[in-house]
């Protein structure tokens, strides 16, 4: 493809790289289900984890509800509460967040906002969904086979993961570990391309700091993910042997009911370090893209350009670099060495400087800001303020000494339903008000918006806040029922009514998200091409929604960095990256 | 987990010299563009595909680091040790020496365009690559028959993990130059096959040299490094 063009002022010089040759649909099924086109792939990752999400949701109410009313609801028993418990963790953490963010947004922004006209392995790309979509059926399967899915909790910890008296032991770990297997070689097949995009992809004069801190973020956490997820990848194969095929990588000798296993001198803390290895950048995996998009949706909604932007690009940098020797600081109950955990417990505050970083420029993005409260400035105020309390509870338990008594505790629940929780989350609900137009042409309904914004947001609140109080009384996690004890007092009981009706809530406001991306659809109002008169790439499109090649016949040539608003002396309060300086006589 | 720390450590020393190449100190919102001017994106001149196996190698690559780290954790407990090497996996490196001499010597006619070397070359190279996975699934034999099957004791559970890793890893690739070679096969230019035969060549020598880590970890040769690496972390 001849990729010079014949501007108003004569040559454009040609781009660095070629432009690749497009891979056009032929028909119905190659357009919208085996589908090449970024866009479409993106718009499937979505729909799928949000789906699967719905499930995860049902399961924490069904959490919920026992133990609000213990030994109430037949269907709740022991085995099926550490079943919910596991269920709710994976799907929430890996297979909705982590694809929701990479898999949909990235695949989403990525090309757009760098100014291409799609990934640079299509077909790759479109593997990536396939195999991602066959994870969460394999993991939706689990629910059906004998003795159903595993309860070995999140972590999977071995040896009690593969060992009888686990419930899901026979079946529902294979499954599971299966379905992560999966996951992780669909996961790889996107990320290539998420990294070569950025990499390669981008269109003329798009540097790396003219980049929106969206695609910083997605592209960091991306890097991140290709290098942390081989670690569950080589724990989850290992497991599926000492499961199947009888090898000792995780399980000790252990005596059960009298007799000696076959089991013989495997390491369970093993387990832990690749878990965790992997465990603890996933945090920031969801995170950073979380910030990215954040970043955005505050400039946009201010009307300001962001705060600091190079100290926000090193701040992702520096976050991803640090995110990955602080993991040893899930395992201070494990018996590490103190040094040990002396060192990660440094490691852990340091990480908070960079974050730090961030939060400040926020709120100084913010600071006299011309501030429009829609729907997804609103999602993002509330991220920013979330992520605060969040991580000010990780500076508690980052520390050996704190962290040993509560990590057992539902402080330990509280804090990371907060940050890595409610806080993305939030980001996501901010993103979908914010990239719906351009997605289908149409404004989401802002009454309903604002309904289901307060009630999350408030909800959130009234779920975790007491939950802090209830670990610092002491009461235990994990546990399916309280029962008595000598320390918790019987108050502790109401708070769980309490939260659970919350939640219960909180639940239902969902329903009304739904309904209002449904009736959109068709009902919304007209949004045009650039309804929040933002800077970045994908506003500047011909057609809304953009269609197959994003861009139309020329792709665009950058000339700014995306946060040109209310620049002084501009004629609007925002000026598009593709658009040149107009050179006044002075 | 040092080993993978330090495998990280270089990765980053790899990110770190690109970011610093990259202009971040500049100042974004001083640089507007006139019309037709604007700084070039910094993008490297390769073709995306060869990026893309780059950093799929690094994936790769994580990946064994996470399984020596794995593998010396293990070792580093009372009852690791080592096991005794089967013979056939000298003869079995040196198969895969020879198939990675074969693909550069494709790689090297390709350039100059010579397409009947290409297709020696390339078919040389697969033939080694197979002979390769033959001449470790009988090493497996070998050492099954000896005592040491997969669930025997530690050493041999990985042993058979980390290899079998290593030969699926081949085999993906001898179905990546089934493909090319069949692109070789049916056309005249060498033009259309140098990026394959590139590609694959990399990938061919980036197995072999894991293969010799691999290889000297997993046998008794890298004992004193692996002692260095828990003394590191301990």
């Amino acid at each position: 493809m001849v990729d010079v063009v014949r501007g108003a002022a004569g040559l454009v010089p040609p781009a660095e790289v070629e432009e690749v040759e497009l891979y056009h649909p032929k028909s119905w099924l190659t357009k919208y289900v085996f589908c090449q086109d970024a866009k479409v792939i993106a718009i499937q990752y979505s729909l799928t984890a949000i789906s699967i999400g719905l499930v995860a949701l049902v399961l924490s109410w069904l959490m919920r509800l026992q133990l609000a009313f213990p030994g109430y609801f037949a269907f709740i028993q022991a085995d099926n509460y550490y079943q919910f418990i596991t269920m709710h963790g994976m799907i929430m953490v890996i297979y909705l967040l982590t694809a929701l963010f990479l898999g949909g947004f990235g695949n989403y922004l990525i090309p757009l906002m760098v100014g291409a006209r799609d990934m640079v392995f299509p077909y790759v790309n479109m593997l990536s969904y396939w195999i991602y979509l066959l994870a969460v059926l394999v993991l939706v399967t689990s629910f059906f086979v004998p003795g159903g899915p595993t309860g070995a909790g999140w972590t999977l910890y071995p040896p009690q993961a593969i060992l009888s008296g686990t419930p899901g032991r026979d079946w529902g770990i294979i499954v599971m570990l299966i379905s992560l297997i999966l996951f992780i070689i669909g996961f790889t097949m996107g990320g290539l391309n998420y990294v070569v995009t950025v990499l390669q992809g981008r269109t003329r004069g798009m540097t790396l700091m003219r980049l929106p801190l969206t695609v910083w973020g997605i592209f960091t956490a991306t890097v991140m993910a290709l290098l942390a997820f081989p670690a569950l990848f080589v724990g989850a194969v290992m497991m599926l042997f000492d499961r199947l095929l009888g090898t000792s990588f995780f399980m000790p000798n252990l005596v059960e009911l009298g007799q000696h296993l076959q089991y013989n001198g495997g390491s369970p803390i093993l387990w832990q370090h690749l878990f965790w290895f992997f465990g603890h950048p996933e945090v920031y995996i969801v995170a950073l893209p979380a910030f990215g998009i954040v970043s955005d949706l505050i400039s946009t909604h201010a009307r300001k350009n962001i705060f600091g932007y190079r100290m926000m690009v090193w701040a992702i940098v520096g976050i991803g670099a640090l995110s990955f020797v602080v993991w040893a600081h899930h395992m201070y109950v494990s018996g590490m060495n103190p040094y040990f955990g002396f060192f990660f417990a440094t490691t852990t505050l340091i990480i908070a400087v960079p974050t730090a970083l961030k939060v400040y420029n926020w709120v100084l993005t913010l600071w006299r800001g011309n501030i429009h409260l829609t729907v997804p400035m609103l999602f993002a105020l509330a991220f920013i303020v979330t992520f605060v309390n969040g991580g000010l509870t990780g500076l508690f338990l980052g520390n050996v000494v704190v962290d040993v008594p509560l990590s057992g505790t539902m402080f330990v629940v509280a804090h990371f339903h907060m940050v890595m929780g409610v806080a993305p989350i939030l980001v996501i609900f901010g993103a979908i008000y914010h990239w719906y137009p351009k997605i289908t042409g149409r404004m989401l309904d802002d009454t309903l918006g604002k309904l289901h914004f307060w009630v999350t947001f408030l909800g959130a609140y009234a779920i975790f806040f007491p939950m802090h109080y209830l670990g610092l009384q002491g009461v235990p996690r994990r546990y399916y029922e309280l029962g008595q004890t000598a320390f918790v007092p019987p108050s502790a009981a109401t708070l769980n009514v309490f939260i659970t009706v919350a939640a219960l809530i909180v639940g239902a406001a969902q329903m009304v998200f739904l309904y209002n991306l449904i009736r959109s659809l068709t009902h919304g109002k007209e949004a045009g091409g650039n309804p929040w008169n933002a800077t970045t790439l994908e506003w500047q499109t011909l057609h809304t929604p953009p269609t197959h090649g994003n861009f139309g016949r020329e792709l665009p040539v950058v000339y700014r960095w995306p946060y040109d608003y209310s620049v002084p002396g501009a004629d609007r309060d925002f000026v598009p990256q593709n658009q040149p300086t107009i050179t006044r006589s002075v | 987990m040092s080993i993978i720390v330090l495998f990280l450590a270089v990765i980053a020393a790899i990110i770190g010299w690109w970011l610093s190449q990259q202009r971040l100190a500049a100042k974004p919102w001083l640089e507007e563009g006139t019309l037709s001017h604007f700084p070039g994106t910094g993008a490297l001149t390769l073709p995306p595909a060869q990026i893309g196996l780059g950093v799929f190698l690094a994936v790769v690559g994580s990946l064994f680091a996470l399984l020596i780290s794995a593998y010396s954790v293990r070792m580093g407990l009372v009852d690791g040790k080592p096991l005794p090497a089967p013979k056939i996996l000298w003869v079995n490196t040196g198969v895969l020496v020879l198939s990675s001499a074969a693909l550069q010597w494709a790689h090297i006619a390709a350039k100059r365009g010579e397409m009947g070397v290409v297709r020696a070359g390339l078919f040389a190279g697969a033939a080694f690559a197979l002979a390769f996975l033959v001449g470790q699934f009988l090493a497996w034999r070998e050492l099954s028959a000896d005592g040491y099957y997969l669930a025997a004791n530690s050493a041999s559970s990985f042993f058979y993990l980390i290899t079998g890793f290593h030969g699926l890893h081949l085999a993906g690739g001898i179905v990546a130059l089934g493909r090319t070679t069949g692109r070789a096969w049916s056309g005249n230019r060498t033009a259309d096959v140098r990026l394959g035969v590139g590609l694959c060549t990399f990938y061919w020598h980036f197995l072999l040299v894991l293969w010799l880590v691999l290889f000297a970890v997993l046998t008794r040769g890298a004992e004193d490094f692996l002692a260095i690496c828990r003394s590191l972390a301990a």
